[in-house]
C-alpha cells in the first residue's frame, strides 16, 4: 500500500514538468526569428548570455568557495594583503578583450540593420492613439489595422468575462500582409504621441515619431503570421494596438493586393460636385445599404442609415476613451453624452472630429473616410441623451477638411 | 526613527556643562529648525522610507492588475498613473534621498568634521521635499489624475497631459533644488572641512564615491531641469522646443532627459558601491583589497555616464554611426565596474568571514547586482536592444540593479550603521529573515521577467496577451512577498531604537572608519567640536 501511494507520488511528480509545460506556457526564450536580421540578435543575444553565464559561475563560483571556507566560524583568520598591480591590470584587461568579442559580431548587424538600400518595396506605417495605418507605396493599398479583440474579453472588472481568444490582444481586423523574401522597406511616423512598431520575431522595433519619418526594413524567409505590439507607452490604450504582420508567398501577396484595391473607394474627385449639392439639402434619394459599402457619389443618407454605420465605427475607434455608454472617463476623457459640443452647431463638432483638440488626448482623426466621419459625428449626435435630428452627410465632412 | 533618544539623552547632558545652547530642542521645532546633520540625515531617511512604501504600495497595485490577463481593478489611465508616480517616487522620493540621509549622517563623522558646511542649507534641501513630494502625490487628486506619461514624460505624450503635469514638473524642479543644493553642501563638507591629516586617498570609500556622486548630480540636475522648463513652455506658452509642427523634435528631449537620466543611474549606485565597499571588509576582516583602483574605477564610471545616454534611444531611428558609439560607450563601462566586484570578492578572499544582516545584504547586493550588471551588457548590444527595448527585460534589468542594488545597498547600510546611531542593536534573527524574504521575493519578482521580456511583453501595459500569464502570476506572488517582508525592516528599526540591547563603541570587529574608532555609540548629537588628528 505504501508503495503504490509512493509510485503515484512518483508518477504525478514526474508529470509535474510536463503538465506545466502542457497547460502553461513558461516560455523562457526569444521567439524564433524569421528574418536574417532577428536571427543575427537571436544568436548575438545567446553568445553574450552563455559569456555572461561563465563569467557568473567562475566569480561568484569562487566567491561563494571563499564564503565556505574563509568564515570566521571555521577558524579562517584573515590575511592582511592588499593591492597587486598585475592582477589589476589582468582584470582590467581580460574584460576589455572579452568586450571586443562581442562588439565586433554586433558591430556587423548594427550596420546590417541600418542599410534599408535595394528594397524591393516600401510600406509607410503612421501610428495612431491608438491604431495602425499601412499605406503600400508602390502597390496602393492602404488601411487602418485595429485590435480585433472585443471589449467583453478585456474588461473584466465584473468578473471573469468573456473567454478570451487565443491570440487575446494580439489580433487584428487587418492584418499587414507582405511578401516572402522581398525586402520590405519601412517608413514609420507617427500623427501624435511617439509609439514603438514592434515584432519581434521580424527584428523590428522602431519609434514612430510625430513629425519625422524613420526607416527600418526587414525580409521574412517563411511564410506565417507575427504578432507585435506597440513598445513605447503612448496613453491609455497602449496595451491595445497590436501589430500583426502576415507573410505570404509573393503570388498570393499579389492576389491579396488586386483584393485590397477593389475594396478601396474610388478616387473622390468627380464627384465632388454632386456631393456638395447633396449636402446644400437635396431631398433623400437613394437607399443606400446601412454600414455597408460607401456610400454612392452623391447619395443623401438617411439617419438611420448614418447611425446604424456610425454606432460600428464609433465602437472601433471612439468607445475606448469616450466608452460605449457615451459617458467618457472625464476628465481627460469627457462624456459625449450631453456634451456641448456635440448638441452644438454641427461644423464644430465635425472639426473637433477631423481636426483634434491639440493639448489634449482628442487626436485628428482626418484618417477616417468621409463616410465614417459623418457617419460617427451621426451617431454621436443622436446616441443616449443627444436628440439633436441631425444626419451629417459625407460632404459636409469634406468641406470640412479644406 | 525620530526618537534617536534614552540612551542618547545621557551623553547630552554631559555635554550640557559648556554647551547648553547647543542642545537639542525639544518638540517639532527640533526637527523644523533644526542645522544638525544627524538629525536632518535622521528626516533624510525617515522621508525616504515613508516614500519606499507609498511607491510600493502602487508597485503592489500594478502587480495585482497584472496578476492575470484582462483588466480586473483599474482602468489603462490609472494603472499608466501607477507605473509613472511609482518610478518617480522611487527615483527621487525614496533612493536619492536616502543616500542623501546616509551622506548626512556619516560624511561629517567620516571626515572628522563637527557638521556639514551649510547647516541652514541642508535645512531647507530638506525641507524641499515635503512640498514637492505633497504636489506629486496630490496629483493624484487633480483633475483627470496623476500623470499617465512614464516618468520619462515624453512629449508629445505629456504635452497631452493635464494640470497634474504641471505639479510635476515643479515638484521635480524643487527635488532637483534640493538634489542640488545637497551636493553643494556635500562637496564643501568633503573638500573643506576634513580632519587634519584625513587626504582625500584615506577617505573612506562612502565619502569617495558621494563626492563623486554630487559632481554628477550637480552636472546634470539642472539639465533636466531644463528639459522640464521646455516642457512646460511647449505646454503653456506656445513654444516649440519638441513640436515638430513648430520646427522642434521629440528626439530632442529624449537627448536631453537622457543626458541627465543616464548619470542619474549612477547616481543612484554610485553611493551604493561605497557602502558595500565598506561593509564587505568589516565583515571578513580585512582591508579593502584596491582601494586606489577602487576610487579610480568610480571615477571612470562617474565620466563615462556621459557618454552613454544613447542607449536609452536605440530605437529612436539614430544612424548606425551613433548607434555602435553608445554601444561602445555603453558596454566600456563593464571595465571599471568588473574592477568593483573583483575588488570586493578578493577583499572577501581569505578574510576571516562572518555573516550579519549588513554583509548578507551586501552578497545579495553582489549577486544580483551582477545579474544586472549582465542583463545591462546584453541590452548594451544595440542589435540585441532592438529586439528587448521597452519589455519587460528593461524593466527586469533596471531593477535588479536598483532594487538589489540601490535599495540592498540601502538597507545593509541601515543594519550596518543603525547601532551607532541610535545606540542600540536591531535583532538579529529579524534582521536576517528580512535579507532571506527580500532575496526570495525579490527574485521571484523579477527574474521571471527577463522571460517576458525575451517573449516580448512590452512594459507599461495594463493588460497582456495569455502566453504571458503564467510568469506574470510569480512575478505577482514574489512582488507581494517581497513588499510584505519590508514591514522586517521598519519592525526592526522601530523595536532597536525603543528597546534594543546597548551597543558597543564598535559592535562590527573589522569596522575602521572614523565613527568606529573615535566616536562613542551613541554618537552625541555634536561630534568632532575639535578635530580629530588623522596620522
Amino acid at each position: 500500500m505504501h508503495l503504490k501511494h509512493l509510485r503515484a507520488l512518483a508518477v504525478l511528480l514526474a508529470s509535474l514538468p510536463v503538465s506545466l509545460a502542457c497547460f502553461a506556457s513558461y516560455d523562457v526564450d526569444i521567439m524564433t526569428p524569421v528574418t536574417p536580421m532577428s536571427r543575427d540578435s537571436y544568436n548575438l543575444h545567446w553568445g553574450i548570455l552563455w559569456v555572461c553565464v561563465a563569467i557568473f559561475f567562475i566569480v561568484f563560483g569562487a566567491m561563494f568557495w571563499s564564503i565556505f571556507k574563509h568564515r570566521k566560524s571555521r577558524g579562517a583568520v584573515a590575511a592582511q594583503f592588499h593591492e597587486n598591480t598585475t592582477i589589476e591590470i589582468v582584470w582590467t584587461i581580460v574584460p576589455f578583450v572579452v568586450l571586443i568579442g562581442m562588439a565586433y559580431p554586433a558591430t556587423r548587424t548594427m550596420i546590417e540593420m541600418k542599410d534599408p538600400s535595394g528594397a524591393d518595396m516600401a510600406v509607410k506605417i503612421t501610428a495612431y492613439q491608438w491604431r495602425w495605418e499601412y499605406d503600400y507605396q508602390q502597390d496602393g493599398v492602404k488601411f487602418v489595422s485595429n485590435l480585433a479583440t472585443p471589449r467583453d474579453q478585456i474588461e473584466n472588472y465584473d468578473g471573469p468575462g468573456a473567454p478570451k481568444n487565443d491570440n487575446y490582444l494580439l489580433e487584428v481586423d487587418n492584418p499587414m500582409v507582405v511578401p516572402v523574401g522581398k525586402k520590405v522597406r519601412l517608413l514609420i511616423t507617427s500623427n501624435d504621441v511617439i509609439h514603438g512598431w514592434y515584432v519581434p520575431q521580424v527584428g523590428v522595433n522602431q519609434y514612430g515619431i510625430p513629425g519625422f519619418i524613420k526607416e527600418a526594413w526587414f525580409e521574412i524567409d517563411r511564410p506565417g503570421i507575427y504578432r507585435g505590439q506597440c513598445s513605447q507607452i503612448c496613453g491609455k490604450e497602449h496595451a491595445y494596438m497590436p501589430i500583426v504582420v502576415d507573410a505570404r508567398p509573393p503570388e498570393q501577396y499579389e492576389a491579396w493586393v488586386k483584393e485590397q484595391k477593389a475594396k478601396m473607394p474610388p478616387p473622390p474627385a468627380p464627384a465632388a460636385a454632386p456631393a456638395q449639392v447633396a449636402a446644400a439639402g437635396a431631398p433623400a434619394a437613394a437607399a443606400a445599404p446601412a454600414g455597408g459599402a460607401p456610400a454612392k457619389p452623391g447619395a443623401t443618407l438617411t439617419l438611420a442609415e448614418l447611425k446604424a454605420k456610425g454606432e460600428k465605427v464609433y465602437m472601433a475607434n471612439c468607445s475606448a476613451c469616450h466608452q460605449p455608454t457615451g459617458k467618457g472617463m472625464p476628465p481627460a476623457f469627457p462624456a459625449l453624452d450631453g456634451s456641448k459640443t456635440v448638441n452644438g452647431p454641427k461644423a464644430a463638432h465635425i472639426a473637433t472630429v477631423v481636426k483634434g483638440r491639440p493639448g489634449t488626448a482628442m487626436a485628428s482623426w482626418a484618417h477616417l473616410s468621409d463616410d465614417d466621419i459623418a457617419a460617427v459625428v451621426t451617431y454621436e449626435r443622436n446616441s443616449w441623451g443627444n436628440k439633436t435630428g441631425d444626419a451629417i452627410q459625407p460632404a459636409e465632412v469634406a468641406a470640412a477638411r479644406k | 526613527m525620530s526618537t534617536i533618544s534614552p540612551a542618547h539623552d545621557d551623553h547630552s547632558h554631559a555635554h550640557d556643562h559648556d554647551h547648553a545652547h547647543h542642545g537639542p530642542p525639544q518638540g517639532i521645532t527640533r526637527w523644523l529648525y533644526t542645522t544638525n546633520h544627524k538629525d536632518i540625515g535622521t528626516m533624510y531617511l525617515v522621508f525616504s522610507c515613508a516614500m519606499f512604501f507609498i511607491g510600493g504600495t502602487m508597485a503592489m497595485l500594478i502587480r495585482a492588475e497584472l496578476f492575470k490577463p484582462g483588466l480586473q481593478f483599474f482602468n489603462p489611465e490609472f494603472f499608466n498613473s501607477l507605473t509613472t508616480i511609482h518610478g518617480l517616487v522611487m527615483i527621487f522620493g525614496a533612493i536619492m534621498p536616502a543616500f542623501v540621509g546616509l551622506a548626512n549622517w556619516l560624511v561629517p563623522m567620516q571626515v572628522g568634521a563637527a557638521d556639514m558646511a551649510f547647516p541652514r542649507m541642508n535645512n531647507w534641501s530638506f525641507w524641499l521635499l515635503i512640498p514637492a513630494a505633497i504636489l506629486l502625490l496630490g496629483s493624484f487628486l487633480a483633475p483627470g489624475g496623476a500623470i499617465a506619461s512614464g516618468w520619462t514624460l515624453y512629449p508629445p505624450l505629456s504635452v497631452q497631459q493635464g494640470i497634474s503635469m504641471d505639479m510635476t514638473i515643479l515638484a521635480i524642479h524643487m527635488l532637483g533644488a534640493s538634489s542640488i543644493m545637497g551636493s553643494i553642501n556635500i562637496i564643501t563638507t568633503i573638500l573643506n572641512m576634513r580632519a587634519p591629516g584625513m587626504t582625500l586617498m584615506k577617505m573612506p570609500l562612502f565619502v569617495w564615491t558621494w563626492l563623486i556622486t554630487a559632481y554628477l548630480l550637480i552636472a546634470v540636475m539642472p539639465v533636466l531641469a531644463g528639459c522640464i522648463t521646455m516642457l512646460l513652455t511647449d505646454r503653456h506658452f506656445g513654444t516649440s522646443f519638441f513640436n515638430a509642427a513648430g520646427g522642434g523634435d521629440p528626439t530632442m528631449f529624449l537627448h536631453i532627459f537622457w543626458f541627465f537620466g543616464h548619470p542619474e543611474v549612477y547616481i543612484m549606485i554610485l553611493p551604493a558601491f561605497g557602502i558595500i565597499s565598506q561593509v564587505i571588509p568589516a565583515f571578513a576582516r580585512k582591508p579593502l583589497f584596491g582601494y586606489a583602483s577602487m576610487v579610480y574605477a568610480t571615477a571612470s564610471i562617474a565620466l563615462l555616464s556621459f557618454i552613454v545616454w544613447g542607449h536609452h534611444m536605440f530605437t529612436v531611428g539614430m544612424p548606425a554611426a551613433g548607434n555602435l558609439f553608445f554601444m561602445y560607450a555603453t558596454i566600456l563601462i563593464s571595465v571599471p565596474t568588473g574592477v568593483k566586484i573583483f575588488n570586493w570578492i578578493s577583499t572577501m578572499w581569505r578574510g576571516s568571514m562572518t555573516f550579519e544582516t549588513p554583509m548578507l545584504f551586501a552578497i545579495g547586493f553582489l549577486c544580483l547586482f551582477t545579474i544586472g550588471g549582465f542583463s545591462g551588457l546584453v541590452l548594451a548590444i544595440a542589435p540585441v536592444d532592438i529586439t528587448l527595448h521597452n519589455t519587460y527585460y528593461v524593466v527586469a534589468h533596471f531593477h535588479y540593479v536598483l532594487v538589489s542594488g540601490a535599495l540592498f545597498a540601502i538597507m545593509a547600510a541601515v543594519y550596518f550603521w543603525l547601532p551607532k546611531w541610535c545606540g542600540r542593536m536591531y535583532n538579529e534573527t529579524l534582521g536576517k529573515w528580512h535579507f532571506w524574504l527580500s532575496m526570495i521575493g525579490f527574485n521571484v519578482a523579477f527574474f521571471p521577467q527577463h522571460f517576458l521580456g525575451l517573449a516580448g511583453m512590452p512594459r507599461r501595459i495594463p493588460d497582456y496577451a495569455l502566453q504571458f500569464a503564467e510568469w506574470n502570476m510569480w512575478s505577482s506572488i514574489g512582488a507581494w512577498l517581497f513588499g510584505a517582508s519590508q514591514i522586517l525592516l521598519v519592525w526592526n528599526v522601530v523595536a532597536t531604537i525603543r528597546n534594543g540591547k546597548p551597543a558597543p563603541q564598535k559592535p562590527w570587529e573589522g569596522a575602521d572608519s572614523l565613527e568606529w574608532t573615535h566616536l562613542p555609540t551613541p554618537v552625541p548629537y555634536h561630534t568632532f567640536e575639535t578635530a580629530p588628528v588623522i596620522k
